[in-house]
């Protein structure tokens, strides 16, 4: 191996590379604009729809409330309802968005609050839609106040205290430090984010390096000169995993940001915001690239050596694409799986070091053969020249 | 100098079973002449110049470049070869000159000596108005300068030209055929095959005419003119690969 000789390829691959607009667009723009668009966008929009669904006083209709004034009273006092007029087309009126939601109550209501057998209050709504939710939420409420209001009386009507509905009071408390709450929340996602994306930005430049080189007649030309097929293998082979390397980089930071900038986002409730926040440091970050880094190598290697035996860019994306979606939990090769798992664990400050040893050192087998094979497959005539 | 020596190259393909490419094929080639491989299309042409440039490996027998061993010192060879083809493409995001210095580094030559050999290049095919323009941007007469300038960067004493005017208009092919008369005449042993028997009368001293992968005839072209008593270069090739035909067809 003449390094000389590799750094040159190296450079000169790396020249081409960026000067392919694809590969800005796949490698650099999407990854760090598709997480800060798509997360920061939709949560505001709904952030802002929720917003707006909750300011909203819903128009809520009451029916069959002859016989019960006193819960039709309660439920005209709320301020959080507007109660409109009954109408015999209140089921079309809900689906049709005219009013949000209807209060059913049943004949003689206010006459059973004082028997043994409770009758049934029905909210009707419109299911999935968020204001008519957020309206049967108000009228739920509403029915509350009135049974506590209710309860609280006869209490009082006999000498009895109000404690005696709610002899005691729960809390709840966490106490898993933070970084391990957003490690349950991201450690998993992360680890597979860093697995999936290096190989989706390994997949565009290994076809570029290998069918492409066949498809656009170069292959003979750099087979002609002096260099090495191993000198050749390893420059491309670099160029692939920095590729890959990077797309994971940078989509991390742009995850990273989108998270940070939803997690402060003033439209975030304080209660979704603290899923959204990330308290992963820079050393867990590196250490979930450092178990990724042996499966990046096994990618470029494996994505070289597929691609090659392509004869065109076509060929090669076909028997590429499928691969990122072997890519999930069920169906991953052990090795992938191991990793992504690890890496949940370090995400959430656990280290346990012996299978993180036993874990790295089987990716660097596989990395390793996967490499010798791409070098084997490079030094084949009739992979190369295949027609 | 270039010497075959019993150059055989034999292919499996899974219809058609084995295939003999090119069968025990010999000639030389001494520095300052012009060896011209004729024959039809599927003869082994392109695969006895793909041999000697080492892009393929014999199967069987050997080819000694400029004293090296083509099966033992491949990279070597290669550091003497510069090859040119129709398939030998440039790289479409490289400038010419960025194309042209890294095979000059390829070849191992240092910054100093390639900033020599590229000026000097460039002065020479003038092509200085589109040193700084990428490849893809180059018309055919371009790319074929900027080939021609990749193949001799590193001044090698034996250049293979494999049809290397297919396709090309008039005025680009005579510039093509002029480099090589060029070449010659400065002492490099030149390997050269085409279908087209203008050049080959305008530039070979020797000539192998190929056919099923075997050489069926070689020797200089008043040699073979002797011999077949014919003066054109298309009835002797006739002469030669004829009576083959109808054997084959028979």
């Amino acid at each position: 191996m003449n390094f000389r000789s590799v750094a040159t390829v190296y450079r000169k691959e790396l020249t081409e590379w960026l000067r392919d607009r694809r590969t800005l667009i796949s490698t650099v723009l999407v990854p760090l604009l598709a997480f800060p668009v798509l997360m920061v966008g939709m949560t505001s929009l709904m952030a802002v729809m929720m917003n707006k669904a909750e300011k909203e006083i819903p128009k809520v209709m009451i029916i069959q409330g002859e016989n019960s004034p006193r819960l039709v009273a309660a439920l005209q006092a709320s301020k959080d309802l507007e109660i409109v007029p009954y109408a015999d087309d209140w089921k079309d009126q809900i689906s049709n968005k005219q009013i949000r939601a209807g209060v059913e109550i049943p004949p003689g209501f206010d006459a059973s609050l004082s028997s043994k057998s409770p009758l049934t209050v029905q909210i009707h709504y419109y299911q999935g839609e968020v204001k008519s939710e957020f309206a049967a939420r108000h009228v739920e409420d509403s029915l509350k106040s009135f049974r506590d209001d209710f309860v609280k009386e006869r209490l009082e009507a006999n000498n009895l205290p109000d404690s005696l509905i709610s002899p005691f009071k729960t809390e709840k408390h966490n106490v898993a430090p933070a970084e391990k709450v957003s490690g349950a929340a991201l450690g998993g996602l992360l680890g597979y984010m860093v697995i999936l994306l290096s190989m989706t930005g390994a997949i565009y430049p290994a076809i570029d390096l290998t069918a492409g080189e066949k498809e656009r007649g170069t292959m003979e030309t750099i087979l002609s000169s002096p260099l090495s097929r191993v000198d050749l293998v390893l420059g491309k082979f670099f160029l692939v995993l920095s590729a890959s390397l990077s797309t994971a980089i940078l989509s991390i930071i742009s995850m990273g940001t989108s998270f940070y900038l939803v997690g402060h986002s003033p439209a975030m409730a304080q209660k979704d915001a603290a899923v959204f926040q990330l308290h992963v440091g820079l050393p867990t970050v590196l250490s979930v690239f450092l178990m990724a880094l042996p499966l990046a190598v096994l990618f470029a290697s494996a994505l070289l050596t597929i691609a090659l035996f392509a004869k065109s860019y076509k060929e090669a994306q076909s028997y590429l694409t499928p691969m990122t979606f072997d890519l999930n939990p069920k169906l991953a090769l052990i090795p992938i799986l191991s990793t992504s798992l690890v890496c949940k664990e370090i995400v959430a400050g656990t280290f346990h070091w012996n299978y993180i040893l036993l874990i790295l050192l089987s990716s660097s087998v596989y990395a390793a053969a996967g490499l010798f094979l791409a070098v084997k497959m490079f030094q084949r005539e009739s992979v190369l020249f295949r027609s | 100098m270039i010497e075959a020596r019993g150059l055989s190259k034999r292919f499996h393909d899974r219809k058609r079973g084995e295939i003999r490419a090119v069968d025990n094929v010999s000639f030389t080639c001494h520095p300052g002449r012009i060896y011209g491989l004729l024959g039809a299309n599927g003869a082994g042409k392109t695969t006895t110049l793909r041999m000697l440039a080492t892009i393929l490996e014999p199967t069987d027998g050997t080819a000694i470049v400029c004293g090296h061993d083509v099966v033992e010192q491949p990279e070597k060879v290669r550091a003497n070869v510069g090859f040119l083809s129709t398939a030998t493409a440039l790289y479409p995001r490289l400038t010419a000159q960025e194309l042209v210095e890294y095979f000059g580094r390829l070849n191992g030559l240092d910054e100093p000596t390639l900033k020599k050999r590229v000026d000097d290049i460039f002065n020479r095919l003038d092509m200085n108005g589109f040193r700084e323009r990428r490849c893809d941007k180059l018309s055919t007469g371009m790319k074929q300068k900027t080939s021609i300038a990749r193949t001799l960067v590193h001044d090698p004493p034996v250049m293979i030209f494999d049809e290397p005017t297919t396709g090309l208009d008039v005025m680009t092919a005579r510039a093509i055929i002029t480099f090589i008369s060029d070449c010659r005449d400065h002492g490099k042993a030149i390997i050269f095959s085409t279908h087209i028997m203008s050049e080959v009368e305008r530039l070979c001293d020797h000539i192998g005419i190929i056919h099923e992968g075997k050489l069926m005839a070689d020797g200089t072209v008043s040699e073979l003119r002797a011999k077949y008593a014919e003066h054109n270069l298309e009835e002797i090739i006739v002469k030669v690969v004829g009576p083959l035909l109808k054997n084959s067809e028979a």
